[in-house]
């Protein structure tokens, strides 16, 4: 309940009236920053929840938001936005499906490699044969509608995309909270133990991967159609590395920090692009990013969404017993 | 496909793996023994390469040039490098979760692509080939193989052997060894751990640099030369197995004539092939082919 109050009322609603408050730039930034959000809490089911570390994300993104543009029908019409969301999310899903089954038998460091190994095939195959027009990527000319929806106007995306996330937020956390999320939790801090009191890991493992692919192509589908363009650079090693950065940087073990992770990173990729505020250093913006993550790894060791507790600590004194650090511990 | 062309084909394909390893072995070491995933391993050898292009002139005019003085500056600029890294930003690292060490590296990449952007720009450049190895060797009478690849990968090969050499038959690589297992129990044996995780990292630093010092004159020096190696060096790495520097050796050969020949009999699916075999690889030795 106060998760509620202090956290899902204050921001969605700000979420909700800022295109209002801003013109076209700002609510066209924070819509890209809501996509890329719905993204990191996809990843952080596995990366966070699970302890799994998947390094091929972009892939389930890219999947999805090809499946988007390819899935338009030839002729003019206008493409329907369920039929092809729940398309673009099956086809993603689908492919973490095949992806899981192989690569959960790979475990730590190797599981990382192999989930990008199947990612990179996903770039090469659309970057280097003609299926999605190689790599200069393919335009999307009529956005899908459904009734009186047309996606095509900026609010209407704004609303999808705003709406999107408020529903992956709450059904992740919701998830979390039920007997399958801690059993996830349970395989994150202890897969033996878990083993041993009779929990078959595999297929939960195997869930949760394939329920953060279908998300992760839901979010490629909204990104897709709002840009009306997609390219191979969606599927490309870099895009998942970012969204890895965006939830360790928010804070492992919280829906939240995923979130905050999303908005702190592209936000400060924003401010140390604006030229009003650093002029002409403005574009040595890959500097002050770097520095300022290396900064925020020396001094937040469990992230953005710690620091409040953090804080508190460092006023009230260190604890002896502090529990919620207990209950996060992992053995890894 | 004529036998002269299949034999220069090995002899790129060897020339490529031997430098992979090169830069992979380094990365394995500082993955397998201290635990660190150092994305920015492939900044490091950007560094060496662009070090290849911007310190020749400076030291000609210092110690009147030459290519080895060169590649001996580079090399202890990139241990001192090493070193203090490890010192600022990787020594209070250990004990925290793994991927703060992503997140800390990830903060590198980005600093030393813009520092190179600042410093050096952002051109493609060329390294030439040093005069005494200019030279060609014939293979037939139109076919001809540069004498320096030839240098590369002898080159590689005698480092190969050092390695190989301090870490198994001498003390310090005996302490190594020890430190990746346990590192308390080296610790308490009265060895100084710290020291001994600085040299590892100056060390694998050092490789990664002098590998892009020696690169430069065949590869070209560009930006973004350090991610592309990056990825490939982390698929050698798991391929021959975490911290096996006899792993590393043998799958950046596979690499090495799985990627060169694959760029020549199947030039559409040459850059998929690396990973469906790191793929199949894997599920057939979930733990890479050299590991105990």
């Amino acid at each position: 309940m106060r998760h509620l109050l202090y956290f899902v009322l204050p921001v969605f609603g700000l979420l909700a009236i800022w295109p209002f408050l801003t013109g076209s730039y700002g609510s066209d930034l924070v819509a890209k920053i809501m996509i890329y959000a719905l993204l990191a809490l996809s990843l952080e089911l596995l990366v966070g929840s699970t302890g799994l570390v998947c390094f091929g994300q972009a892939a389930f993104f890219g999947i999805g938001a090809y499946a988007a543009i390819l899935l338009a029908p030839g002729d003019s019409s206008a493409p329907s936005l369920w039929l092809t969301l729940l398309l673009a999310i099956g086809l993603s899903g689908a492919y973490a499906l095949l992806v899981g089954a192989l690569s959960l038998r790979t475990q730590g460091v190797y599981f990382i490699m192999v989930t990008l190994a199947f990612s990179q095939m996903a770039y090469y195959v659309v970057h280097d044969t003609p299926v999605g027009g190689g790599t200069d990527g393919i335009y999307m000319y009529v956005k899908p509608t459904w009734g009186w929806i047309d996606l095509d106007q900026p609010m209407h995306m704004y609303a999808c995309i705003w709406l999107s996330l408020l529903l992956g937020y709450l059904f992740l956390n919701q998830l979390l909270s039920s007997s399958f999320g801690r059993a996830l939790a349970g395989i994150r801090v202890n897969e033996q133990r878990m083993r041993a009191t009779g929990f078959s890991v595999y297929p939960y493992k195997l869930a949760a991967f394939t329920l953060s692919g279908a998300i992760a192509g839901w979010a490629g589908y909204l990104f897709a159609i709002k840009d009306g363009y997609v390219n191979p650079e969606l599927l490309s090693w870099h895009l998942s590395g970012a969204v890895l950065v965006m939830i360790i940087l928010g804070g492992l073990g919280h829906m939240r920090g995923a979130m905050i992770g999303a908005f702190a990173f592209s936000l400060l990729q924003e401010l140390f692009q604006s030229e009003v505020l650093f002029s002409s250093f403005s574009k040595h913006w890959h500097l002050s990013l770097g520095l300022t993550i290396m900064a925020f790894v020396g001094l937040m060791p469990k992230g953005l969404v710690a620091v409040p507790s953090q804080l508190k600590e460092r006023l009230s004194g260190p604890k002896l017993l502090s529990s919620e650090s207990s209950n996060l511990e992992s053995t890894s | 496909m004529d036998i002269a062309t299949f034999l220069i084909q090995c002899l790129n394909s060897v020339q490529y793996g031997l430098l992979l390893f090169l830069v992979a072995s380094g990365l394995t070491l500082i993955f397998g023994i201290m635990g660190v995933i150092n994305l920015a391993h492939g900044s490091f050898y950007m560094i060496g390469a662009y070090m290849a292009y911007a310190l020749a002139p400076l030291v000609a005019a210092s110690f009147g040039g030459g290519f080895f003085s060169t590649l001996f500056v580079g090399l202890l600029l990139s241990i001192v490098l090493g070193y203090v890294l490890e010192w600022a930003f990787f020594s209070f690292l250990y004990e925290r979760e793994h991927l703060q060490q992503v997140l800390m590296t990830y903060g590198l990449i980005l600093v030393f692509e813009e520092l190179r952007s600042m410093l050096v720009g952002d051109d493609v450049h060329g390294v030439t080939v040093p005069d005494f190895l200019g030279g060609v060797m014939n293979l037939s009478e139109v076919m001809t193989y540069p004498i320096y690849r030839l240098f590369i990968s002898g080159v590689c090969i005698l480092l190969a052997i050092g390695m190989w050499l301090v870490l198994s038959k001498t003390k310090l690589g005996m302490m190594i060894r020890a430190g990746s297992v346990n590192r308390e129990m080296v610790q308490s044996l009265g060895i100084d751990i710290t020291l001994l995780y600085r040299l590892v990292f100056a060390m694998g630093v050092a490789l990664a640099v002098f590998a892009g010092m020696i690169a430069a004159p065949v590869s070209s020096v560009y930006p973004g030369m350090g991610s592309s190696v990056l990825i490939i060096c982390f698929v050698v790495v798991v391929i021959g197995g975490i911290g096996s520097i006899k792993g590393a050796l043998l799958a950046a050969l596979l690499i090495g004539f799985v990627d060169t020949f694959g760029k020549v009999l199947l030039p559409q699916a040459a850059g998929v092939l690396v990973y469906v075999l790191m793929a199949l690889i894997l599920l057939w030795r979930p733990n890479g082919l050299f590991k105990n």
